[in-house]
């Protein structure tokens, strides 16, 4: 069974003067690790949001675990990573991990332990009692994603999770991933605009276009597991990531994303 | 230790200094100039405070219950109002521009309309004002707190399947005490203000409005002015009596103050 099924899912703005995305046909299996690559305006995070039934597409159908979106939503099937942390300030670190544990009702015994081992996930043990405020950006997103596995939903989300991190930062947090990634088993989607990392975490790399979104071509990863980071020496891996460009190039990205390695903005 | 305490000493050094060698300008070359009369010195301030405390102190103590009487229900109503606003926004945009405007308003220009309402001599007319007076900064900034938060975070608590009532109390209001108590510290001294124009107009012959007033037309500007120290005291207590609440409430939190 497929995690997540999208067919024909379309989005429109502004009664239909902007259309987002068009024709989205996609199915991601347990397990997968899923990248969704495009320019600016492209829809992706409009995409990864309705995926999570925090937007409502205009046309087509979404399931999530086999249910409507809406109902997996309200089954708590998936956990969700923004760009910025959004950690709350007022909260310490193990009561921003506890948050979704509280909504779930549960007890404050088994919320503790549960972010006891959440923080020895990500190697945050001791800053428990640390304000968000007190932590680097890299240690701010870590608390984001044990918050975001804490009750660990089937489906992770992440919507360019790293890409507000300085690249040293962003490498060292890519390995966290997958390690965490093989220890959970979760299936991730991740939006990104990177294409080293894309090919370098996904198993499948999905391109899309710009605006009108469409998916425009899909890459297989065929990258041995555990990855390490000395595949990013690998000749496969440049094959993959010249496969990923010109894959992006074709969709009429080209021009978007140079325009977006010097602004460095985002979709 | 006390090494720490004599460096903070050294930084007030300044203001203290200032406020010094204001008193002794006052006291040498203004208050001479201006005539003794007009402009009473420092010391004469002083020494009037000093004779009338337990009279001026009771009368402060009265007039501040007027504020606090204000401030306590104008406040109160002003954060019902802002969550109602937050909650159906198209309610707060139909009325917002309103409240805007009403902002514009002097509004210390109806206390005389208070008083008449309520009667001079009912705590009720200065409640009134007061309290007209605490609910636009306190509504406006409670408002833009809770209205502040970043679209993610109300993503995030979706995500979570959490119902309105969840996103106001684990994220709305807690991103907004910040805001809500910038607006209460702004309000202590408006209730004050409220009250004592109030009393301007009428009131009891207890309340310092009425003292300052009285003084004044018998041109007895010393005890005039000691009225005004002890107004000024009172006003500044409450001040920092919020202010302590404030780190008290949001201690953990960084602040937002510059």
């Amino acid at each position: 069974m497929s995690v997540v099924e999208l067919s024909g899912v379309s989005k429109t703005f502004q009664q239909g003067k902007t259309v987002a995305l068009q024709g989205i046909d996609l199915a991601i299996e347990a397990g997968e690790f899923v990248s969704l690559i495009g320019p600016s305006g492209c829809g992706k995070s409009t995409l990864l949001r309705i995926i999570g039934d925090l937007i409502q597409p205009t046309t087509g159908s979404v399931t999530v675990n086999g249910k409507p979106a809406h109902r997996a939503r309200l089954d708590r099937d998936y956990g969700i990573v923004f760009q910025h942390a959004v950690l709350y300030d007022w909260r310490t670190v193990a009561k921003n991990i506890a948050l979704p544990l509280e909504m779930l009702g549960w007890s404050r015994a088994r919320r503790a332990q549960r972010v006891k081992e959440m923080l020895e996930l990500v190697e945050l043990t001791g800053f428990e009692h640390h304000h968000p405020w007190q932590l680097s950006g890299g240690m701010q997103q870590r608390v984001s994603i044990a918050r975001a596995l804490s009750f660990s939903p089937a489906l992770l989300l992440m919507d360019e999770p790293f890409g507000a991190l300085d690249e040293m930062t962003r490498e060292r947090l890519n390995m966290e991933l997958l390690r965490l990634w093989e220890e959970i088993g979760s299936t991730v989607v991740f939006v990104t605009h990177s294409i080293a990392e894309a090919v370098f975490l996904s198993t499948r790399v999905v391109v899309m276009s710009p605006r009108p979104g469409r998916i425009t071509e899909v890459v297989d990863v065929d990258l041995p597991q555990p990855r390490t980071a000395q595949l990013r020496e690998d000749p496969r891996y440049f094959e993959l990531v010249t496969a990923v460009r010109e894959a992006l190039a074709r969709g009429g990205a080209e021009a978007v994303v140079e325009e977006e390695l010097v602004s460095g903005t985002d979709g | 230790m006390s090494g720490r305490i004599g460096r903070r000493a050294l930084d007030w050094l300044p203001a203290v200094l200032v406020f010094a060698v204001g008193l002794a300008a006052w006291q040498w070359v203004f208050s001479p100039l201006a005539g003794r009369f007009l402009l009473p010195r420092p010391s004469t301030i002083a020494t009037t405070l000093w004779h009338n405390f337990r009279l001026l102190f009771d009368a402060g103590w009265f007039t501040f219950k007027e504020a606090l009487g204000g401030y306590v229900i104008g406040s109160a109503l002003a954060i019902v109002v802002a969550l109602l606003f937050a909650r159906w926004r198209r309610v707060g945009d139909a009325l917002m521009p309103y409240a805007v405007a009403a902002n514009a308003v002097p509004i210390i220009a109806f206390a005389p309309i208070t008083n008449a309402w309520f009667g001079v001599l009912n705590p009720h007319s200065k409640w009134a004002i007061a309290g007209v007076l605490c609910f636009l900064p306190v509504m406006v900034n409670t408002l833009r707190g809770l209205t502040s938060v970043r679209p993610e975070a109300i993503e995030l608590m979706r995500s979570y399947a959490a119902s309105e009532l969840d996103i106001f109390r684990r994220v709305r209001i807690p991103a907004a005490l910040p805001f809500v108590f910038t607006g209460l510290r702004v309000a202590t001294v408006l209730s004050m203000i409220g009250a004592i124009v109030g009393d301007y107009f009428g009131g009891s012959t207890v309340a310092l409005g009425v003292q300052i007033e009285n003084s004044i037309s018998l041109f007895d500007f010393p005890f005039g002015w000691a009225a005004i120290v002890v107004a000024s005291g009172f006003g500044i207590a409450f001040y920092v009596a919020v202010s302590l609440a404030e780190r008290v409430v949001l201690r953990g939190v960084p602040s937002t103050r510059e």
